[in-house]
């Protein structure tokens, strides 16, 4: 069985189409995150308190909102999905406020208090987050700069292993996957927790491993056809591993849409963001990574040094 | 052809021994994270400015009692890192600064502002030594306190890059109120020497002294007695007589009014220093300070030695903890609660079955796949994914590494990088054969040119794992891990142990084969 058989699509010719779709998404994206007045973050990045009790008979998210009365207007109540039918498991989320008068302890237990007290219906502790201002923009600055740290050093191995101009393609393609997946959590009402940005820097890590697959392939390419124009090689490469590429993309689907289903609650928003960031991953590495690195290249000359090293290293072995 | 071959099957399953020895058995060999097991994790920062505030205190008062009994009266201003001294006469000053030399130049620079005025700061070095300390000291009572609420398997260590910050966890725990209270109570206990009071305000207690404090007292606040709660303010030397630290053990009992308290057993040193005090003080009151508020204000009718009680209006549970608490010691200063997340046990059960459940569906839906597209080496790519597993459990197992619920998540992209692997190398093994290669010849091909490339795909998301372990905190942690070790052995699966598989096969058949189910 077989999906591609020698595949030939000409995907260099799309490039610039594929390049105005991207930015478009991602201006959408933009605008939305503008417009909602910043990026969803959890309270992992803002500070708050987060309540997960489970209800022993079917309770709707509307009456635990009722029931919270004043403190609804600014909790985030939601229902989780459970395995079982016969309870409702429920998370009431309150951010941390500018001028907050009560402890994150008082606002856990205003917020049980004041269920307990609507009888709703009997339940138990679930679990319970507070996080504490510092904690939150602490957990920020690290979480930037891990991510940014991840991409210079992937940056730096593979300019050294290649050349830099695909090592840019490769990051702007990184980038690009982290930008459009924040877009779709946004779309999708998915909170940044420090969950979500552990599976962004594992996109970051999918997308670069897919891009060099294909650099691997042009480079490899490069030394049995010297006199062919590189946008013609990077083509045929794309064409040349198309097939590992939908493959690994789809058996890797597989695996995250089986967490997705069946993870459970706490793992959903990292499936989540690890299904858009395959799909958009595979696309960039198919249209955007070679194409940038083409139009990179053509403005500077290649210094063959990528090249060299790389023979030299091939000799060597 | 293949004449090493016995000796990498060999190699592969003394690795595989290896690793299934490693976990086995595994509900003891791999170690569940607080997301799993249900339980409470906080993040606290010490108060290290209390730290430096105690020690300046103690610094300046220091200096005034060694000047008094010189019978050079000055005052001290204490403040965060320094403190001002004042009203140094010219006649005394040669005295002044033979004395401060001796007695707080290690740690402090002295400054003179002129007319008898000095100012004496805190050492940049002692002041980082100092924090440094509050720090290693309160995990170290941490410690102590937890250990003693019998919880297993704790974790109490310093956090983040900050310097001040501690966390802790503490798998199972329910009663967590019970749990913030033992481990931030500083439970600093003094015993002083009561010189007026108790008094229902503060005027009223100072009549006696012009309503000024003297410089070697203070006044501290509390209640009148065990039996009348009602609130009362005590003047109280400011040099105590014994300290918690001159504690032996401490345990509940009851006072003489069969309400609950903590007797308490000195050292020797403390025995030998509360003795004198209390000999020298008979018929004056002596105030059990906890915390800064007075909680009795016993006679004392004879020399005590080794022996006291702390009576309060306690419950029988608050006298347990404040046992708990005075046997540990006191935090040197105090903690705030920075970050606090409870796991329920049935919300980390249903985690585990959850995490399990789509990690086997998501490895028998891939295993499936690769089943029918590339037929009987989709059995080599279940190997070799299956074993990859393997050998990270036992790794994680090995290294105590907690598995947490990214840490699931990684286990689950190990599976995605193992495909990912295993297709490089089928598909480059098609093409070899559609160009005329005979079957060994196809498979030594693939494996030599595939080996590059996983080579770089994994050295790239290796860096990436290094930077998110380096750089992300707890769940990020967990996850860069699981990630790390996965690619590593997956380099060994996918490579070594699915090329060895390949010419197992090929050893049985003919060499010029050109068939290859793949």
């Amino acid at each position: 069985m077989q999906i591609f058989h020698n595949a030939n699509y000409n995907f260099i010719k799309w490039r610039w189409h594929a390049l105005i779709v991207s930015l478009v998404v991602i201006w959408a994206g933009v605008a939305t995150v503008f417009l909602r007045g910043g990026l969803p973050l959890g309270i992992d990045f803002t500070g708050g308190t987060v309540v997960m009790v489970e209800f022993s008979k079917p309770v709707g998210e509307d009456a635990v909102r009722n029931a919270l009365g004043p403190i609804g207007s600014e909790a985030v109540v939601q229902r989780l999905v459970s395995s079982d039918a016969t309870k409702t498991d429920i998370m009431i989320r309150l951010p941390l406020t500018k001028n907050q008068q009560t402890t994150l302890d008082e606002d856990a237990a205003r917020i049980e208090q004041a269920i307990r007290s609507a009888n709703i219906g009997e339940f138990i502790p679930l679990g319970k987050d507070l996080v504490g201002p510092t904690v939150g923009a602490d957990l920020q600055r690290k979480g930037i700069w891990a991510t940014l740290a991840s991409l210079g050093g992937i940056l730096l191995y593979v300019a050294f292993r290649f050349r830099l101009t695909f090592a840019i393609g490769a990051i702007v393609a990184t980038f690009h996957d982290i930008l459009i997946t924040l877009v779709f959590l946004t779309w999708f009402h998915y909170d940044l927790s420090l969950n979500v940005i552990a599976a962004i820097l594992t996109i970051a890590g999918y997308s670069v491993n897919d891009t060099i697959v294909v650099f691997d392939r042009v480079r490899e390419n490069q030394k049995a056809a010297r006199r062919e124009p590189l946008d013609s090689i990077v083509n045929r490469s794309v064409n040349q591993t198309l097939g590992r590429t939908i493959i690994t993309s789809g058996t890797t689907f597989l695996a995250v849409f089986a967490l997705y289903l069946f993870g459970g609650e706490v793992l959903r928003g990292f499936a989540f963001t690890m299904i858009v960031g395959i799909i958009t991953g595979t696309y960039s590495t198919v249209f955007i990574a070679a194409a940038i690195a083409i139009i990179l290249s053509r403005r500077t000359p290649p210094t063959q040094v990528g090249v060299k090293a790389a023979e030299a290293r091939r000799r060597r072995a | 052809m293949y004449k090493n071959l016995k000796w990498k099957l060999l190699a592969i399953v003394v690795v595989t021994l290896l690793a299934v020895w490693s976990f086995t058995p595994p509900s003891t060999k791999i170690r569940l994270g607080l997301d799993l097991r249900g339980g409470v994790h906080f993040v606290l920062a010490v108060q290290t400015d209390d730290a430096l505030r105690l020690e300046t205190e103690t610094a300046s008062e220091q200096l005034r009692a060694g000047l008094k009994d010189k019978g050079i009266t000055v005052t001290t201003t204490p403040a965060l890192t320094e403190f001002t001294v004042t009203g140094v006469s010219s006649p005394d000053d040669q005295q002044f600064r033979a004395l401060a030399d001796t007695l707080v130049s290690t740690a402090y620079n002295r400054d003179a502002n002129g007319s008898g005025t000095y100012v004496f700061s805190m050492k940049p070095n002692v002041i980082v030594q100092t924090r440094a300390d509050a720090v290693t000291q309160a995990v170290q009572t941490i410690e102590r306190r937890v250990n003693e609420l019998g919880v297993s398997e704790p974790i109490v260590a310093p956090y983040g890059s900050a310097g001040d910050q501690i966390i802790v966890q503490l798998p199972g725990t329910r009663d967590v109120a019970r749990a913030k209270q033992i481990i931030s109570n500083t439970a600093l206990l003094e015993l002083k020497i009561v010189e007026a009071g108790p008094s229902p305000d503060e005027a009223s207690l100072l009549q006696s002294h012009n309503g000024q404090v003297p410089p070697d007292m203070e006044v501290v606040q509390g209640m009148v007695s065990s039996k009348d709660p009602s609130k009362a303010y005590y003047l109280v030397r400011k040099v105590a007589a014994v300290t918690g630290r001159d504690l032996r053990n401490a345990r509940p009992t009851v006072d003489e009014y069969n309400a609950p308290a903590v007797s308490f057993t000195l050292n020797s040193d403390g025995a030998v220093k509360f003795g004198r005090v209390t000999r020298e003080n008979i018929n004056r009151q002596l105030a059990i300070i906890l915390d800064n508020q007075v909680q009795s204000a016993p006679r004392i009718d004879s020399e005590i030695n080794a022996e006291g009680r702390i009576s309060g209006t306690f419950t029988q549970q608050e006298v347990q903890d404040l046992s708990l608490v005075l046997r540990s010691g006191a935090l040197p200063a105090k903690l705030n609660y920075l970050e606090q997340r409870e796991v329920g046990p049935t919300l980390g059960a249903d985690s585990i079955r959850a995490g399990i459940t789509a990690s086997l569906i998501g490895l028998a839906a891939v295993t499936l796949f690769m089943l029918l597209y590339y037929r009987l080496a989709g059995i080599n790519a279940f190997v070799s994914i299956a074993l990859n597993l393997v050998i990270l459990l036992g790794f994680m197992s090995y290294l105590g590494a907690v598995m947490t619920l990214p840490g699931i998540a990684g286990f689950v992209l190990t599976i995605g990088m193992g495909v990912d692997s295993n297709v490089l190398i089928f598909e480059r093994i098609r093409e070899e054969l559609a160009a005329k290669k005979s079957a060994r010849q196809a498979i030594a091909a693939s494996f030599d040119r595939v080996f590059i490339t996983i080579v770089d795909t994994h050295v790239s998301s290796i860096i990436a794992a290094a930077f998110l372990f380096q750089f992300g905190t707890g769940p990020i942690r967990g996850f860069a891990t699981t990630l790390f070790f996965g690619l590593l052995s997956n380099v060994f699966t996918s490579v070594f142990v699915s090329r060895t598989l390949f010419e197992f096969i090929l050893s049985r058949r003919p060499a010029g084969a050109t068939q290859l189910s793949v």
